[in-house]
């Protein structure tokens, strides 16, 4: 990741920039329902920045910031962690169907009786003290990724009256730039919490918003071993042309 | 081929848990050449209450202003051990602090550079998706042209610069979420 092509004194390219998303493809940041929001969201219009070279660039990290062990969630700890073995796959590609290799994934989830494994979680669910609900991946050259862990837990948060967060995996993606950051989560399949869950509903557009929920999968099931969801990302994509400035 | 982007959702109250490993509080090994800085603020939300659980995520160019991504194509120099990645949370009282090196000017529109900044992401339980802003430097005579500070109007620029302190070296920086000394955040 350190090698860099070679460095000309040509005249700098033309920046091209990153895609802006369509009116409610992104959640916005004022959302009442998820109160959290009401304090938080700023309250003065956001100012258009025109991507520089500061934001089509980002971190890159090195293949040896993570572990072997961070692909395996089920098996951190002494014993295998407690719950449904699942393989989550797919990859991270960009709006125009293109790769990202070789970024960093990191993901971080509740255990199987919906308990993160933090001073903060007051949740009365026990603890697995061979699982830590950290995983971490790189993408490979296509922009594949594969982790295996637990089905984590839906959980009580207070949001407003029993409310219950769906099932979900907090996944930390870079892509090639800093315009690419991106932090979502990864929901399940057919689960009734997710029509409640201001957070799910948070996107207004209904196909935006139904990316965030993983498809199961027999291709990547494992026979006598654990139920494969499909997950893929897709990062914003390239603008067609350079930026005019 | 069109594919929808996958909305940001919030990174929550636990996200410690996944972040921590990446953690990076020094953006600059010893090799790494430049004026050392430590950036210190506070996170304050709309009752100006402290928020605990914050992230800030700094993106900046080395002391040559070289950013180590392969779109910067230009003759500089790049230390090999220098990313450009900090990662840092906010405690209890809702404070952070990371040091780095002052990055060095890089390039922006019309090719004029830009005055050294650093690009910022902030994220905590409660934002959908993360905050962009920017860190200036104070007494940088380059701010006053600069590409960025330019789109804001005046009155709200100061929100973009840290302040010296009486530390040499040490400068102050807060993220204001809401209210009238609401910091710039940028839609980016």
């Amino acid at each position: 990741m350190s090698a860099s092509p070679t460095r000309t004194d040509a005249n700098p390219p033309q920046i091209v920039g990153y895609r802006r998303p369509a009116p409610g493809a992104q959640p916005n940041y004022l959302h009442p329902a998820y109160v959290s929001s009401i304090k938080r969201a700023p309250t003065k219009p956001l100012i258009f920045l025109p991507h520089t070279l500061s934001e089509i660039t980002g971190p890159t990290f090195k293949k040896d910031v993570i572990s072997a062990k961070a692909l395996d969630l089920t098996k951190q700890g002494r014993g295998e962690a407690l719950g449904e073995r699942i393989i989550v796959s797919g990859r991270v590609l960009d709006e125009h169907g293109r790769a990202a290799p070789h970024t960093l994934i990191e993901i971080w989830q509740a255990n199987a009786a919906g308990r993160y494994l933090h001073k903060w979680d007051q949740h009365d669910a026990p603890l697995d003290p061979n699982f830590t609900g950290v995983g971490q991946a790189f993408t490979d050259d296509e922009g594949h990724y594969r982790f295996l862990t637990v089905r984590p837990g839906a959980y009580p948060w207070k949001n407003h009256r029993n409310a219950w967060r769906p099932a979900h995996i907090h996944f930390s993606i870079f892509g090639p730039a800093f315009a690419t950051r991106l932090v979502t989560q990864m929901y399940f399949p057919g689960d009734p919490l997710l029509k409640s869950d201001p957070i799910f509903n948070g996107t207004a557009d209904e196909e935006a918003r139904n990316r965030l929920v993983s498809i199961f999968d027999w291709d990547t099931t494992v026979p006598e071993t654990a139920l494969g969801f499909k997950f893929d990302i897709v990062l914003r994509g390239r603008d067609a042309t350079p930026m005019e400035t | 081929m069109r594919l929808v982007a996958t909305p940001s959702q919030t990174v929550g109250p636990f996200f410690s848990i996944g972040l921590d490993p990446l953690r990076a509080e020094n953006l600059a090994a010893p090799g790494v050449t430049g004026e050392r800085v430590t950036i210190h603020g506070r996170v304050l939300d709309g009752d100006s209450l402290p928020v605990p659980d914050a992230v800030l995520e700094i993106w900046q160019a080395n002391a040559h202003g070289t950013y180590a991504h392969p779109e910067d194509q230009r003759d500089q120099k790049l230390e090999s051990d220098f990313i450009g990645f900090g990662r840092v949370s906010t405690n209890d009282a809702g404070e952070f602090r990371f040091t780095t090196v002052k990055p060095g000017p890089v390039p922006g529109p019309g090719n004029k550079m830009q005055a050294p900044h650093l690009a910022v992401s902030v994220f905590m339980r409660g934002l959908l998706n993360r905050l962009v802003t920017r860190i200036y430097f104070p007494d940088e005579p380059a701010n006053a042209q600069d590409f960025g500070l330019s789109l804001v109007e005046e009155a709200r620029r100061a929100t973009l610069i840290a302040r010296r302190t009486s530390l040499a070296n040490q400068l102050e920086w807060n993220v204001m979420l809401q209210g009238a000394g609401e910091t710039v955040f940028f839609d980016c």
